[in-house]
């Protein structure tokens, strides 16, 4: 990420000096700036909201119920965690809104996963296995029907809108699988980095 | 019919899963308003939380963005997309759509509306656009929330998974269509 992260700007400050767009870059930091303040402020209500029923869920115990459910799969993408852990029933509440796309309530669900994750991490500022495979997951972004897509086709009056479905969780369902196993391959040869090693990718 | 189901699927996901967790906790006898609440203070936290990896990633991207070498590695690539018979219109697209949700979604409108929903350009890139989630944003924003910053090979995977969605995208468009 240090190299991504120097990447983006340095190219960008010279493309843009090249372009004669030097001037745009420039503003583009305080744009950019302002718009991710806006970005997670917005998300304090809904995350609130989410959070909060999720809390009533833990504690009926409907997060168990379905972490028991799904454990034969889990079992196998997150086999560092123990089956006890609550993490297992967000991750699954996490999934299973991101197919709905139910994007407002998995991020809250995605979140409290990686705090559950967290607790179990041995090194606090390194991913887990656990959490890239939980990224990986979400980065690749399951999803039964492109709501907002098809809104579009509709506005510009394409004739039968549903018929890109098929083809769009075809493609998603190869990304998604895809990246359980990129995270799975990766995880064997990627082994956490000492906490006082400061570069990662 | 489809159409009907899924409508159906959508408007009420969201208010069964409400039902079923506050009726399983009054049923539990759960304190439902007290853990609510307990839950909801976090809300907060965690948004502040994710500030600072949101301000590098959002920043470094609309810089990215700014400088135009969207457009120049766009020019670079038509000719090997033209190769294959992809239009050249859809390269934006593959390009932001790791980047950022919004302008991806903004590019496929443009396309849909100035191209027409007869053309291949508007199909292959509301496949483009349906199966993808913005990587860059899920990261910034899930690991920022517990305070991970070194990544591993999470970014890796997920740009990787893109690439493939895009090869897919591409190898199915042109099955269907």
């Amino acid at each position: 990420m240090n190299y991504i992260f120097y990447f983006l700007i340095v190219i960008s400050i010279i493309a843009g000096a090249i372009n004669g767009r030097l001037q745009d870059v420039v503003n583009s930091i305080l744009t950019g700036a302002e718009l991710s303040v806006k970005v997670a402020f917005s998300l304090i209500g809904i995350m609130a909201f989410w959070l909060g029923i999720m809390k009533i869920a833990e504690k009926s115990g409907l997060i168990n119920i379905i972490a028991k459910l799904i454990k034969p799969i889990t079992k196998k993408l997150f086999n560092e965690i123990p089956g006890d852990s609550t993490s297992i029933g967000d991750i699954a509440m996490n999934f299973s809104a991101n197919a709905f796309g139910l994007t407002n309530a998995a991020t809250p669900m995605g979140i409290k996963a990686m705090e559950e994750l967290q607790k179990l991490n041995t090194d606090k500022s390194s991913a887990s296995n656990a959490m890239c495979m939980l990224l990986a997951m979400n980065t690749a972004g399951f999803q039964l029907i492109p709501a907002t897509v098809i809104a579009v086709l509709v506005g510009i009056g394409y004739k039968n809108p549903t018929e890109i479905i098929a083809p769009t969780l075809i493609v998603t369902t190869i990304a998604f699988i895809s990246a359980i196993a990129l995270a799975k391959i990766f995880q064997r040869f990627w082994a956490p980095q000492k906490s006082d090693n400061g570069d990662n990718e | 019919m489809l159409q009907y189901i899924m409508n159906l699927i959508s408007i009420w996901a969201l208010p069964a899963i409400l039902i079923l967790i506050l009726t399983l906790g009054l049923v539990k006898k759960v304190p439902l308003y007290e853990a609510f609440t307990d839950g909801a203070k976090d809300g907060f936290k965690v948004a502040v939380n994710i500030i600072p990896y949101l301000v590098a990633i959002i920043v470094a991207i609309s810089m990215f963005r700014a400088s135009g070498i969207i457009e120049y590695i766009g020019t670079y690539l038509s000719p090997i997309l033209n190769h294959f018979n992809i239009p050249t219109d859809t390269i934006p697209i593959m390009i932001v759509r790791s980047l950022s949700g919004s302008a991806a979604l903004g590019i496929f409108s443009d396309i849909a509306h100035n191209l027409g929903p007869e053309s291949y350009a508007t199909k292959l890139s509301a496949i483009m656009v349906g199966s993808s989630e913005t990587t860059f944003y899920v990261l910034a924003v899930y690991f920022g929330s517990v305070g991970i910053s070194k990544l591993r090979y999470a970014l890796i995977v997920g740009l990787l998974a893109d690439i493939i969605g895009i090869v897919a995208a591409i190898a199915v468009c042109s099955c269907f269509f």
